[in-house]
């Protein structure tokens, strides 16, 4: 009741608040897809690289997000983006990286041989080969990686708040601030709300995005 | 030893019975070969022997005690259970995986160790080197092997195996069975052996039930069931080339002339050459005292000699074994081109003489519908030429 | 046919530079924020609070593990078989949820102080280890449980001998997934005046103090790093070397 009653009192600074997340969550994919994907097609040319590529996203995966956030601050202070969303998308697309490359990587390497050996049989050269056979059979899988890195970012982004750069988190540690409980389950439940939905969302499309030879029964 | 009495499963669901009213008796120490097309029921009744499958009705008893009224983990701990895919445990080494049923049982340390070891060496596996092995270190055979002397772990008198060659290739295979028949001469199990392929069933059992959708069909030796199949079912069953498949179960003394005329190395050439002149042979075996198989003579080579026989003994390389059966032994007179062949004991004493005339009127005459040619001739062991 | 083809330049020698440099690099940044030296003059705050920070993290995770691999178990029982996947969907739906949103939930209905941040921490760290416990168990192959059962083991000796064993592995990930996340989300409590190293962090950004709050960020990323490492080494120790993994 109490929360209802404070939803629709500040309708108007609950919706900046949420394009503020998206926002924030948007760019960081949008950036990681770009960074990701290439990094994670690169190391399927090189065992080494990508033995220290997952190593090194792996390890910024185990750094706890709000200790990432305030490692960035001073960083990025260097250049005068201490706090704001700046620090955060790039937190955000650092800890999207592990996902989106190690399923980009995993679902290059697991196109059958044969199908590979089909194809340089045709006489595809290489980058034909990965345009026309790796990457559409790839594709779900690939996103699949990067909707588990939406739904983590969207959870990240919560905590980004923390370092002023806005989103439903907000209400959440101004809440804790003011001991105002209603605040607290408004940006809570919000935070979740929005999780939820993009993951049911994003499920979807994953489904859709398997092509249809490739689809169980 | 086991027997089943009116046996009857229907799976819940389902109107049609897996295993309908199904009565046998498997005596002991005898291998009864379970077998039919896919989907006829003989896992199913092989697992009701456990009682990895609960029977609807009927009594399937093991030395007449009934299984239903059985402790069921005493049962199984009772019965060696050897399955196809082998089912053994990737977590345990060699040692464990054959240790599993000793220890449930709880026998001391030294007496597994000693068994462990015991067994392996029947599977023909050097402990020393496959002790510590995990599963996962053993080719096909090898496991297959482990699967199979696991199940002997405890020495039950009762064995389930469930198609226990199946996923071994057919060279393999040949020889897994053969070393299997070898151990079962030794340790006398009562063993239910599903399988779907008739080779194996006839060379494996000693009787055979034949199910065909979940009825049995014919409860019968292998002879019996391939000359005197039931039914068309049965006849469809073994196969169109039932007659070959007699080869693999008749041995090569069932059908080999015994006591063929022969002489020995000492006899003077001439008599020789005389008597082969009377009874009209071209060729002649010849032995020494000790009735050992020397080689052969020649009749327009020994016709003019003057001395003994043994100047004249051209050796014999090609000869067959008793004990080995008659599609080897044909094998054998085809890819040597020779319409004759002698069968030699292991001390290389004469034993026979197989021709293809007697070969194939063996196999003939078992479709004589009366059956008596082929009783007269195990009988008396060897058809006059 | 598609062999690795290295980019000309890059060989091991160059990771190892690049290695080297990130670490000096590092190392002077962290220098010059004052790290060495906030570090040298308040060891003993720093220890209180990492000690707690293993605490909260210890006991959630204990919890976590004594209550989810327990469920899992319970879930691959052939009576609870029909309700397997939509309990696990709910699970999955219910780990999606952030953790900030957890943790300021649970205050809002359970108050403040360690147990609440305990309370959620075992929440947040329950789902890897029951998703990992069902999933392991259930991917265990029937054929070896076929056998067991046929030898004459019972249940109980084929849960603890057979399943188990063989399940382990998986069952240790979804143990050090947890756990690492914990980690990392047990900075939190303070947040909900559950103590910790996220005391540093959080006053340490509030405070705009980077040594402040780099002494809460460094403890925090190497204990999480470290427990990956240690459970690594654990399952090494723990699974069967008959079973493989990559």
């Amino acid at each position: 009741m109490e929360v209802w009653h404070f939803i629709t009192q500040n309708r108007q600074e609950l919706m900046i608040l949420f394009g503020q997340h998206a926002y924030i969550v948007s760019i960081a994919i949008v950036i990681a897809i770009f960074t990701g994907v290439p990094i994670g097609i690169w190391i399927n040319f090189n065992k080494k690289a990508a033995e220290i590529v997952l190593y090194i996203a792996g390890i910024i995966m185990t750094v706890p997000s709000i200790a990432l956030f305030g490692i960035m601050i001073p960083i990025l202070s260097v250049f005068g983006h201490g706090i704001g969303s700046v620090p955060a998308i790039v937190a955000l697309v650092l800890y999207a990286q592990l996902p989106i490359i190690r399923n980009t990587y995993a679902a290059l390497k697991n196109v059958d041989k044969n199908i590979i050996d089909a194809g340089v049989g045709m006489g595809m050269t290489r980058s034909q080969v990965l345009l026309k056979v790796q990457l559409p059979m790839a594709l779900s899988v690939i996103f699949a990686g990067v909707r588990v890195a939406v739904v983590m970012s969207i959870g990240i982004g919560a905590i980004a708040a923390y370092i002023g750069a806005g989103g439903l988190g907000h209400y959440i540690f101004m809440g804790i601030n003011q001991t105002y409980d209603a605040m607290i389950k408004v940006g809570a439940i919000c935070v979740a709300i929005m999780a939820i939905v993009v993951d049911y969302i994003f499920g979807i499309i994953e489904n859709r995005l398997v092509s249809k030879g490739l689809r169980l029964s | 030893m086991i027997t089943f009495e009116r046996v009857t499963k229907i799976y819940p669901g389902s109107d049609e019975p897996a295993i309908d009213n199904v009565s046998f008796e498997v005596p002991e120490g005898e291998i009864c070969v379970v077998i039919g097309p896919s989907g006829c029921g003989k896992t199913t009744l092989m697992r009701m022997i456990n009682r990895l499958i609960p029977i609807t009705s009927g009594i399937i008893s093991i030395k007449g005690q009934n299984v239903a009224k059985m402790d069921v983990i005493e049962l199984r701990r009772g019965i060696g259970y050897a399955i196809q895919q082998i089912g053994l445990f990737p977590h345990m080494t060699v040692y464990d995986n054959i240790a599993t049923v000793p220890r449930l049982l709880k026998w001391d340390k030294k007496r597994i160790a000693a068994r462990v070891d015991e067994l392996l060496s029947l599977a023909g596996l050097e402990p020393d080197i496959f002790r510590f092995r995990y599963p996962r270190e053993l080719s096909g055979g090898q496991a297959q092997r482990i699967g199979v002397v696991r199940a002997l772990a405890t020495d039950p008198p009762v064995m389930l195996m469930d198609e226990p060659f199946g996923a071994i290739d057919p060279i393999n295979r040949e020889v897994l069975q053969d070393e299997f028949l070898k151990i079962q001469a030794k340790v006398k199990k009562t063993i239910i052996f599903v399988t779907h392929d008739i080779h194996e069933a006839i060379k494996m059992g000693d009787k055979i039930a034949l199910l065909e959708a979940g009825r049995l069909v014919q409860y019968d030796t292998p002879e019996n069931l391939l000359v005197h199949p039931k039914n068309r079912f049965v006849k469809d069953f073994v196969g169109a080339d039932r007659a070959l498949k007699r080869l693999d179960l008749l041995k090569v003394k069932d059908a080999m002339m015994q006591n063929p005329v022969h002489c020995h190395m000492d006899d003077d050439a001439e008599v020789i050459a005389k008597h082969m002149k009377e009874n009209q042979l071209t060729f002649l075996l010849v032995t020494d005292q000790n009735e050992k198989l020397k080689g052969y003579v020649n009749f327009y080579e020994l016709k003019d000699h003057l001395g003994k026989v043994r100047d004249l003994v051209k050796p014999m390389t090609i000869t067959v074994k008793p004990e080995q059966n008659l599609k080897e032994a044909l094998s054998k007179m085809l890819s040597y081109d020779i319409g004759i062949v002698v069968a030699v004991d292991d001390d290389s004493r004469l034993k026979g003489v197989l021709n293809t005339r007697t070969l194939l009127s063996v196999v003939g005459d078992t479709y004589d519908e009366r059956g008596g040619v082929w009783g007269k001739i195990t009988q008396q062991g060897s058809i006059s030429s | 046919m598609i062999d690795e083809v290295k980019p000309a330049g890059v060989g091991e020698r160059m990771w190892m530079w690049i290695g080297i440099a990130v670490a000096f690099a590092g190392g002077a940044f962290v220098q010059q924020m004052g790290f060495f030296d906030f570090v040298r003059n308040n060891p003993g705050e720093i220890w209180k609070l990492l000690l707690e920070h293993i605490y909260l993290v210890g006991v959630s995770s204990a919890i976590a593990i004594s209550i989810g691999v327990p469920t899992g178990i319970l879930l691959t029982r052939g009576f609870m078989r029909r309700y397997r996947d939509g309990i696990l969907n709910i699970l999955g739906i219910s780990q999606t949820v952030p953790s900030l949103a957890v943790i300021a939930l649970s205050m809002t209905y359970i108050g403040i102080g360690p147990n609440t941040a305990i309370f959620a921490l075992v929440i947040y760290g329950l789902l890897p280890i029951i998703r990992n416990s069902v999933a392991g168990l259930a991917g265990v192959d029937p054929v070896i449980l076929d056998a067991g059962r046929g030898m004459g083991m019972n249940s109980r000796q084929l849960l603890f001998k057979v399943e188990l064993p063989n399940a382990m592995y998986i069952i240790l990930t979804g143990i050090r997934t947890s756990t690492v996340i914990n980690v990392g989300t047990a900075a939190m409590s303070f947040l909900v005046g559950g103590g910790g190293l996220g005391d540093l962090i959080f006053t340490g950004i509030a405070m705009v103090d980077p040594a402040y709050m780099l002494a809460g960020a460094i403890p925090t990323a190497c204990l999480a790093i470290f427990m990956n490492w240690a459970f690594g080494r654990v399952e090494k120790w723990i699974v069967s070397p008959g079973l493989v993994y990559h």
